[in-house]
């Protein structure tokens, strides 16, 4: 942490004055310093050949530090993992903080440390952003936005009517880790484990598998707010196709599994932030299965359905038991602010 | 997880199947009280399974379900107008009363806080001294001990400011009511496991003299209903009607003394409205004079009166298992889980939800 003569964000460090320079200049330029940051400029100037994905999401995660990380992480890897789901390689990421008015400056610094630290491990470059303050009461200690680029791979063709039977769903890794890491530690709901959310950068392996696969990588997605069901439904959805699941296939950690019987939840529909989901021509399907398992973040993948004529826009699940039903779309939240 | 997964095999499932089916020789309605095992029928695709024979109608056994509109209204004025910290469990937010439910309240500006517990209540209570802090206390036997629990930790550390406002409810009452009905026609009942955890089992016995009907105390996995549903059919087609208890390895005939011992130390039972079913005599539980402190309704100067219900919504009779959820005019057009009309659609246990969420269709 640099030297600073506060302690807390005040009104003022929002001003565009005195305060507002010392904490750019001494902590967040210094922190991520790069040739954009040092034009100080209004904006960045980029060179970006290539098709471009561009995206946005805001981060409202309460609390701001969970089991497994913190909002900054999740705010870069939340933007850097949409960029992978449109086929990119992430590149730049803008960063717009409001903080609200009494965070510890202790506090801020851990989140952009979480920052930097995803931006490196992810490969991208905070190249603009913003700081706003907002008075006590008028935010939640800090919401994050940010905005991505990437270059997008020349194979990608993913448009939702290219999905057909007997496609293949496979799902990257273990479900609803972060929802139920967010849930241990909400007020109110908190209770002990080991469990950790899964926030990570996932554009390696999906790059991996367009590079290999081209076009026969139909579509990715990553279920994070809804849940894996949610996404699936979606497919079902504007692919006009059905999806059968087997329950039996779908990778759950013993402790999150123990937590969602505890809450009544069912880890279909709980947050993610580290997984994906993708559409796969069937016969490539145990070639991408190995190339996802091949990575860190991907040990655990596995095939959980296919993709059928009948009764489209649904989607099924053959139960633990031998039983069938519907799996339907995540009516209301089941917990808010979850990223 | 033990006791989880040994519950859920599929070998076993198949066999219990297999038995059920050999062992049906004409049709027979089974009333699962609980909303758990609703809930647990639906999503493992039992319902589909069970030959045509056996018709599973959705008991009233869903506490968000049944607690009254006006209740509802109650608590939505004290967080609105009294100015409480409203602790309320998740499902019951989302419960629309006349006018709104809690969760818009808290989009008003009411202070409306979800816990696991009561005891988390509690603990609010206490880090809130300079407010009032109430707990609407919904649910049947299995969770008046920990609602009692909580006034008695209150009364015992001083603590002014909490309150409960009660809807608790009684399972035996409404399963004589049911089987009183005229209208209503079912032949066995699979009980509520948890709630005889609390309870016992003792207090069927006189029910399946009465009514003639046998009663298994059920759990609420696979194997569990699917054991209960089987000693319930082989004793209906013996033309016997007795007690079973399938869920030995966490009932017991005495049920618990100590949890009892707590909830009539608060409560008493008195005459109770049931949403959907009206006034059932003596079938749920009123806070005692000794604690009438920590009672909303008497502590606070509540005006909201009993509420009004939409016309067309056929909860009551869905309750009492005269119809489908999915027979209701409203399902699935005006009455959905994001904008439900009555509360069998609000509460993940309710019939009605059960049904939508896991894809049934409008008849």
């Amino acid at each position: 942490m640099p030297e600073l003569d506060f302690e807390i964000i005040t009104l003022g460090h929002g001003s565009g004055g005195k305060l507002t320079n010392d904490l750019l200049d001494k902590g967040v330029f210094n922190l991520f310093q790069n040739d954009y940051l040092q034009q100080r400029h209004d904006g960045a100037f980029l060179d970006i050949q290539g098709k471009i994905a561009f995206t946005t999401d805001s981060f409202v995660v309460n609390p701001i530090f969970f089991p497994g990380g913190n909002i900054g992480e999740l705010a870069v890897n939340g933007t850097v993992n949409d960029l992978a789901m449109c086929g990119a390689v992430p590149k730049y990421i803008s960063l717009g903080l409001i903080i609200e008015e009494g965070m510890r400056m202790d506090d801020l610094w851990e989140v952009l440390a979480g920052v930097k630290i995803s931006a490196e491990g992810a490969g991208v470059q905070i190249v603009t952003g913003d700081t706003k303050v907002v008075e006590r009461g008028k935010g939640d200690k800090i919401f994050i936005n940010t905005t991505g680029l990437g270059v997008t791979h020349p194979s990608v063709d993913f448009a939702m009517d290219r999905i057909e039977p007997e496609d293949v769903v496979i799902v990257s890794g273990p479900l609803a880790a972060h929802g139920m890491a967010i849930m241990s530690v909400r007020e109110g709901l908190t209770f002990d484990s080991d469990i950790i959310s899964d926030t990570r950068p996932l554009h390696e392996i999906t790059y991996s598998l367009l590079e290999t696969f081209g076009k026969d990588i139909k579509l990715l997605r990553d279920p994070t707010r809804g849940g894996v069901a949610t996404v699936l439904n979606e497919i079902a959805k504007f692919s006009k196709v059905g999806i059968e699941l087997d329950e039996n296939q779908f990778p759950v950690g013993r402790q999150v599994k123990a937590a969602c019987e505890m809450l009544g939840l069912d880890p279909l529909y709980v947050a993610n932030e580290g997984i994906f989901l993708t559409v796969v021509n069937k016969k490539i399907a145990d070639s991408a299965l190995s190339i996802i398992q091949d990575h860190r973040f991907g040990k655990e993948a596995a095939i959980i359905g296919e993709i059928q004529p009948e009764n489209p826009g649904k989607v099924f699940i053959k139960s633990r038991i031998g039983g069938r039903r519907v799996v339907g779309m995540l009516a209301g939240e089941q917990l808010p602010r979850i990223c | 997880m033990k006791y989880l997964e040994e519950f859920r095999n599929e070998k076993q499932v198949k066999k219990l199947l297999d038995d059920i089916h050999s062992m049906v020789t004409r049709e027979w309605s089974i009333m699962e009280i609980c909303g758990g095992q609703t809930h647990s029928l639906v999503k493992n695709g039992i319902l589909n399974l069970l030959p045509d024979e056996i018709t599973m109608v959705h008991g009233p056994g869903c506490p968000v379900c049944v607690t009254p509109i006006g209740m509802i209204d109650k608590a939505v004025e004290l967080a609105l107008e009294k100015d409480v910290i409203m602790c309320s469990f998740g499902d019951m937010v989302r419960v629309p009363g006349s006018e709104m439910s809690l969760l818009k309240s808290k989009a008003l500006g009411a202070d409306i806080r979800i816990v696991y517990s009561p005891l988390d209540a509690l603990k609010v209570a206490r880090d809130n001294p300079e407010r009032e802090v109430v707990f609407f206390a919904v649910g049947f036997e299995t969770t008046a001990p920990a609602n009692a629990l909580s006034v008695i930790q209150a009364e015992r550390s001083g603590l002014r400011n909490y309150s409960i406002l009660i809807s608790h409810v009684l399972v035996p009452p409404a399963m004589e009511a049911i089987l009183s009905d005229e209208e209503t026609r079912i032949d066995g009942f699979l009980a509520a496991g948890h709630v005889c955890t609390i309870m016992g089992s003792e207090e069927y016995e006189p029910i399946t003299q009465k009514f003639d009907v046998p009663i298994i105390i059920t759990g609420f996995e696979p194997v569990d209903l699917l054991q209960g549903i089987k000693s319930c059919i082989s004793q209906l087609e013996k033309g016997e009607s007795g007690l079973d208890n399938q869920y030995k390895r966490v009932v017991k005939k005495e049920g618990n003394k100590e949890a009892q011992s707590i909830i009539f130390e608060v409560f008493e039972i008195g005459d109770r409205e049931w949403r959907g079913i009206g006034m059932i005599p003596s079938s749920g539980y009123h806070v005692k004079e000794k604690y009438s402190t920590y009672d909303a309704i008497r502590k606070f100067d509540i005006v909201a009166k009993d509420g009004k219900e939409n016309p067309q919504c056929m909860a009551g009779q869905i309750l009492k298992g005269l119809k489908k959820p999915h027979e209701c005019p409203l399902f699935g057009h005006k009455c959905s889980p994001t904008s439900p009309q009555g509360a069998p659609m609000v509460s993940s246990e309710g019939a009605c939800a059960a049904y939508y969420h896991f894809g049934y269709e409008p008849a």
